[in-house]
């Protein structure tokens, strides 16, 4: 029953609007109309040697689509539909497929091996299509090359598509022995081999059992070791992939072969073509990933260890690898600065030194010295910008008390060069190093700054004087004004940036209007740049920080009435509006935050509460994230005074609330209802039936990304805190709703790190929700109401203090909703919490936590249930 | 050129941009306010304004009627909205503070059983303060309201430093005095620690919490660029005979200015309390007499009171207590104005108590207060001053009140004050 699908599919692809529209409409139709004969004429079509090339691939391509999508609900529901269809079918759709590896041409084969993926992807961990494997591997000795590249290619995508749990170690090993065997230098093919040490790449994270086994480990590595020496570069590059994910994956593994891969490495760095290069770099940064995270561990005061021991590989490899990297600065492109999306062997080179200064700290100071001292004058300029970068790179590590010496003695010639020096490139640099010293040797945290009164006017002044250079240097310069702020936000009245707010203004508002302002991404670091000076401001520069006011709101009135504008001029509109939304945000947080400017500054609220409500008419999903996040710091300024933007405001309220596809919003605007509970108070209740049935829409909504819910139950707490008893009439559709995702996070288990997380993220929700219930119903005749849902939340509590998998939040937060129970609702529960077997245990555990504010939470908890218990 | 791989960030670009950074910061200010108003809920509902359930403080006082105005709601004799409370800002703030701090009546005469219930301790000379640290800066106010310094310090979440645990906006408040000469502040009392409120805690907890905490944290070592001021705590004596002597005549490394005696039973109580005490002599204090507003002893005892719209002059006291009147002529003349401050000299052989109640007679308009001043005189001050020009009450009164009372159960006692 197979349509004849071959023309729709290639005028699909038509030059003709007209007619790729119709054709797009007519596939639409026929999925609609019969799905199975739909997905079987395109693997028909796939399979069909004797069709064009191009109704074949987007047969492929529609066929991909029809199993797998990026959101997560439309994937499942996709392969809800898939493992619906009837069996014959499917066994017919798979036979197609697998037919397709004959064919002479290679990109049908390589489409079929993708969806052959992702079919295997949906079944088997159904336990379906458990031949898959077999059939796949069965004669892989006997068939023709391409059908062997062609297998080797799905095992790949197969390994990539599937959890390593749903293939047993038999298959694993089969699946290992053809792919590594493929790898072999003995294989004649490179395309087979090329094919399979791609596989290989995928299926490591299946190798766990292999990679213990020293044999089997030993016959990998030197399979992956001699691919690095192929002739052909795609399988060079291919090969030096799987050493890094090796590194990754089986850091504790390495050591043996650490000597080899040091030497492989340092060849490939040195004379290999660039994207080989580029990999053997590589290796060595997921190396001191590893070791920074292990180190990490080593120093994290609660847990003291780390689960892999640290082989130092980077500390021993050190006298050998610095040299290497170093000589990769020098190997500039004339251009890099410009192009933002650039990567090359030098900016390798300097990312994987500054990786290496984070792992071994003062070790490498000395190591890199001489080669800074030897080039930083040459005339050519490729020296003097190695010798700077080279040097910002490495100050992010070494102790402030090892580099503070050499930073004094480098600042004055650092400023000379920003200011003189006539490489383009050298200045770039030399203004990012300025503002690496500014970052890491200076600031609250830092106990001797760099930065003294009397430098700091001579920075500011060179600093300023490069904003007027090339876009890339002044994009770097306001980076470097970032970094010096930012070491001054604790200052208070004395910060030796007070004289120079005026002009620092002056020169960023000129740079955010340079012609030339959105190269290099520079107005966005403008901008971040008066971002960060007006978080220093203080009780003496407010007043320059609101005349900032006006000016930023005559510059988003602008954006708002400019109408007609091009695709393009809308983007670089929407940019500015965000940045200017952004700006305003900060201003107002800032202003609102010191007394003595918060009244002058509240006279322009009306204003900007109604350009904000005008930024909203844009379409784009940032514009809308900064306005939001302006408006809940404004709130949050203004207090119950704000309850009169609500009328107009509540649309955009609830807009954000419902806007399931650019979730960030729906997350911002959750978070802004918290701000308006805590500004507006029991002002918040005519709104709050609309927002409680959109909360509640949205708990129960399978489309809305997961990391919303969490914020949505902390919400709860915060309107039933700022409208107390008047939360009742809600009870009875919210408690029920924290009752079943409290029973279902309880007892979560979880696979990984990252679904632990957002368990205990969701915990966290639903216990600030109860708490915030509970401390608002306090002192209410209606307490009451509650005493029926105490025995739930203490189960709830039991239950994950059973399990073992709190952290420390969730600890804290469920010391405090122990508490409020027994601050609410007193003797009412007084029993039940005696009965309870964790809050004796949890708290009398947590009296002796190491974290201060967990002891401190479980002795309130205690004091509270003591008074509930004995009153 | 190839772009980076994902997972490798090229070291000249910004680890995250200002926009993350914003949103990061917006979510951390929600969850540390949302965190904040639960703490502010669940510490002061019970404590800041309220009283204890401690059988041993005072008939509760009524609210005071400026806060139930600000506030604009009163439950019953329920007290301003704990959450009301945590949301004042500027002026209401310093109206806050202001009646925040735990005043010692003046010590006319000696209350039983000071052996075993309370504490003795040398006062440091100088501005007496509340200090608060919270979200990267630490804030002192005088008695007044008025900020003092704001500064970094060592103390929880003082100082904008990177290693902060827990949320930024959990907030400490400390009872200090500001002794100017070592530029140190003396801490006497401890009212929160890291957002937990110690206002309804016994002194006897509250001092031991002091002692334990406040050494964990740096805020006594030594200013640096990020601790301005250090923090000390004062030495803490039993107020038995040793305790006494050695708060009396002991070493300190401050000027003495009197000794404060508190309660070890009484929770922190806002506002003047008889559960706290000070009393000085010549010895342990440079200034025993008042002084009028140029710095000089006056001939006659001269007292601040507050001026009410019947004329009479009061008291601090809650409720304030009236110890004379102006006539409206003079009120008129002097451009005198309801709720002022003024300063009025008694004639010394007026002065009496009369029925329990202490009667100034003929009152001398000196003239309107010291700016600076918040409060009226208290009723026990002025009775102590009194007592002080006349008939003052000595360190041996104390001593021998807490002879007889150990006499009784503790025979020791005399041979600890031979020995001193």
């Amino acid at each position: 029953m197979a349509l004849e699908v071959t023309q729709i599919l290639l005028n699909a692809q038509s030059i003709d609007a007209a007619t790729r529209n119709h054709a797009e409409e007519s596939l639409k139709q026929i999925q609609e109309q019969n799905l199975p004969a739909f997905l079987l004429s395109l693997s028909a079509e796939l399979a069909n040697n004797n069709k064009p090339i191009e109704s074949r691939k987007l047969a492929g391509l529609i066929l991909k689509n029809a199993l797998d999508a990026k959101e997560l609900h439309r994937k499942n529901d996709l392969a809800q539909r898939w493992l619906s269809l009837d069996l014959a079918t499917k066994t017919q759709i798979k036979t197609s497929l697998l037919q397709t590896f004959s064919s002479p041409v290679s990109d049908a084969r390589s489409t079929a091996a993708q969806v052959i993926a992702k079919v295997a992807g949906i079944e088997l961990p159904h336990n379906q299509w458990p031949e898959l494997i077999g059939s796949l591997l069965s004669n892989i000795h006997q068939v023709e090359t391409h059908v062997k590249q062609a297998t080797l290619e799905t095992l790949g995508y197969v390994c990539e598509e599937v959890d390593p749990q749903v293939v047993d170690q038999e298959q694993v090993n089969r699946i290992l022995t053809a792919v590594v065997q493929g790898m072999n230098a003995t294989e004649t093919s490179s395309d087979v081999r090329l094919a399979a040490t791609r596989a290989l790449y995928n299926a490591l994270g299946f190798a766990q059992a292999n990679f213990t086994n020293d044999m089997e480990r030993d016959y990998i590595m030197r399979v992956v070791c001699e691919a690095t020496q192929s002739s052909d570069v795609k399988i060079r590059q291919a090969a030096f992939e799987c050493l890094v994910a090796i590194s990754s994956t089986y850091y504790e593994k390495l050591a043996p072969y650490m000597q080899d891969i040091f030497n492989i490495t340092s060849k490939a760095v040195r004379e290999d073509e660039e994207p080989v290069a580029l990999q053997a770099i590589e290796f060595w940064s997921s190396i001191c990933d590893e070791e920074i995270d292990i180190l990490d561990d080593y120093r994290s005061e609660y847990t003291g260890d780390s689960d892999v021991p640290c082989f130092y590989f980077i500390k021993q490899a050190l006298p050998a690898l610095v040299p290497m990297l170093l000589e990769t600065l020098l190997k500039q492109e004339e251009d890099q600065d410009q192009d933002e999306g650039a990567w090359n062997i030098a900016m390798a080179g300097g990312t994987c030194l500054g990786l290496v200064a984070r792992t071994v700290g003062d070790e490498i100071v000395p190591l890199v010295m001489p080669f800074i001292e030897e080039n930083i004058s040459k005339p050519d300029w490729r020296g003097r910008e190695a010798a700077t970068y080279a040097f910002g790179s490495i100050l992010d590590g070494p102790s402030p008390g090892k580099l503070a010496p050499i930073v004094n003695v480098a600042l004055n010639f650092m400023l000379a060069a920003l200011s003189r020096d006539p490489n383009n490139h050298v200045k770039d640099t030399t203004a990012w190093t300025l503002g690496r010293i500014f970052e890491f040797l200076h600031g609250a945290a830092v106990e001797t700054s760099v930065i003294t009164q009397e430098n700091c006017q001579q920075i500011l002044t060179v600093l300023l004087q490069s904003m007027k250079d090339v876009p890339n240097v002044a994009e770097k310069a306001c980076g470097a004004l970032y970094f010096l702020a930012q070491g001054y936000e604790d200052e208070g009245s004395v910060s030796p940036l007070t004289p120079f707010f005026q002009d620092i203004f002056q020169m960023l508002l000129f740079v955010t209007h340079r012609e030339d302002a959105t190269e290099s991404n520079l107005r966005t670091s403008a901008y971040e740049a008066l971002n960060e000076v007006v978080r220093c401001s203080n009780d003496e520069t407010a007043p320059i920080v609101m005349q900032l006011i006006p000016v930023i709101m005559l510059e988003l009135h602008q954006t708002v009435e400019a109408q007609k504008l091009t695709s393009d001029e809308r983007d670089k509109q929407n940019d500015l509006q965000g940045l200017l939304c952004g700006c305003l945000q900060v201003i107002i947080q800032k202003m609102g935050s010191i007394e003595g400017s918060k009244y002058a500054f509240m006279q322009y609220a009306d204003q900007i509460m109604d350009l904000l409500l005008k930024v909203f008419a844009s379409r784009n999903a940032t514009v809308h994230e900064e306005a939001m996040l302006a408006i809940g710091a404004l709130a949050y300024t203004a207090g119950p005074n704000f309850a009169k933007y609500m009328p107009q405001f509540y649309q955009y309220l609830e807009m954000g609330l419902q806007n399931f596809e650019e979730y960030q919003i729906c997350a911002i605007t959750v978070g802004v209802v918290g701000d308006l509970c805590r500004a507006l108070e029991d002002k918040i209740l005519p709104y709050c039936d609309g927002i409680m049935t959109q909360l509640l829409k949205n708990l129960s909504s399978n489309q809305l990304h997961r990391s919303v819910k969490p914020p949505i139950f902390s919400c709860f707490g915060d309107i039933a805190l700022a409208i107390g008893e008047n939360f009742e009439k809600y009870l009875l559709y919210a408690m029920p709703m924290l009752q079943s995702a409290a029973e279902l996070s309880a007892h979560a288990v979880s696979q990984d790190d990252e679904m632990l997380e957002y368990t205990n993220q969701l915990r966290n929700g639903i216990l600030e929700a109860y708490s915030g219930i509970l401390q608002g119903f306090k002192s209410s005749p209606k307490t009451q109401a509650l005493v029926p849902y105490a025995a739930h939340v203490l189960q709830f509590i039991d239950t994950m203090y059973g399990g073992r998998e709190m952290d420390d939040a969730v600890m804290k937060s469920a010391l405090g909703v122990l508490g409020d129970l027994a601050d609410t609702l007193g003797s009412h529960v007084g029993p039940l919490i005696s009965q309870s077997s964790s809050s004796k245990d949890l708290i009398e555990e947590c009296m002796v936590y190491d974290d201060p504010l967990i002891r401190e939470s479980a002795e309130w908890a205690k004091l509270a249930i003591n008074r509930a218990v004995s009153g | 050129m190839a772009p980076p791989p994902d997972r490798r960030r090229p070291i000249k670009r910004a680890a995250i941009s200002d926009q993350q950074r914003r949103r990061e910061v917006a979510l951390r200010l929600q969850a540390d306010r949302r965190s904040d108003a639960q703490n502010r809920a669940r510490q002061l509902a019970s404590s800041v304004l309220s009283l204890g359930p401690e059988p041993a403080t005072e008939p509760e006082v009524e609210p005071e009627q400026e806060m139930s105005e600000a506030s604009g709601q009163l439950a019953g004799r329920s007290d301003l909205d704990p959450v009301r409370a945590a949301r004042l800002r500027g002026p209401e703030v310093r109206k806050w503070f202001a009646r925040q701090l735990m005043l010692p009546e003046w010590m006319v005469d000696v209350p039983p059983s000071l052996d075993r219930d309370w504490y003795v301790f040398t006062r440091p000379s100088g501005k007496r303060c509340f200090v608060v640290s919270s979200n990267g800066t630490t804030i002192s106010r005088l008695r007044n309201g008025s900020i003092l310094h704001r500064f970094p310090s060592n103390l929880p979440n003082g100082a904008r430093t990177k290693d902060v645990s827990g949320p930024a906006s959990s907030y400490s408040i400390l009872d200090c005095i500001f002794h100017e000469p070592d530029e140190t502040y003396y801490v006497i009392d401890m009212v929160c620690w890291r957002g937990y409120s110690l206002y309804d805690c016994t002194a006897e907890f509250r001092f031991f919490w002091l002692n334990s905490k406040l050494s964990e944290t740096g805020a006594s070592d030594s200013p640096s660029q990020y601790h301005r001021y250090r923090f000390n705590v004062v030495q803490i004596y039993e107020c038995n005979l040793a305790g006494l002597q050695a708060s009396y005549s002991g070493q300190v490394p401050y000027v003495k200015d009197g000794l404060l005696f508190f309660n070890k039973h009484a929770h922190y109580q806002a506002g003047n309390t008889p559960l706290a005490l000070v009393w000085k002599d010549n010895v342990c204090s440079q200034y025993v007499l008042d002084t009028d507003s140029k710095g000089q002893i006056p001939p006659q005892q001269q007292v601040v009171l507050e001026l009410q719209n019947d004329g009479n002059l009061t008291t601090s006291d809650d409720p304030p207590v009236a110890l004379g009147s102006l006539s409206r002529d003079l009120i008129a003349q002097s451009g005198l104005r309801v709720g002022n401050l003024v300063r009025v000299a008694i004639k010394d052989e007026r002065m009496r108590l009369v029925d329990g109640k202490l009667d100034l007679g003929e009152l001398q308009l000196v003239g309107k207060a010291n700016h600076s001043r918040a409060f009226a005189d208290t009723y026990s001050k002025v009775l102590f001053q009194h007592a002080a020009r006349h008939a003052p009450l000595r360190i041996e009164d104390l001593v021998a009140s807490i002879q007889s009372n150990s006499s009784m159960d503790n025979s020791q006692a005399l041979d600890v004050e031979m020995e001193g």
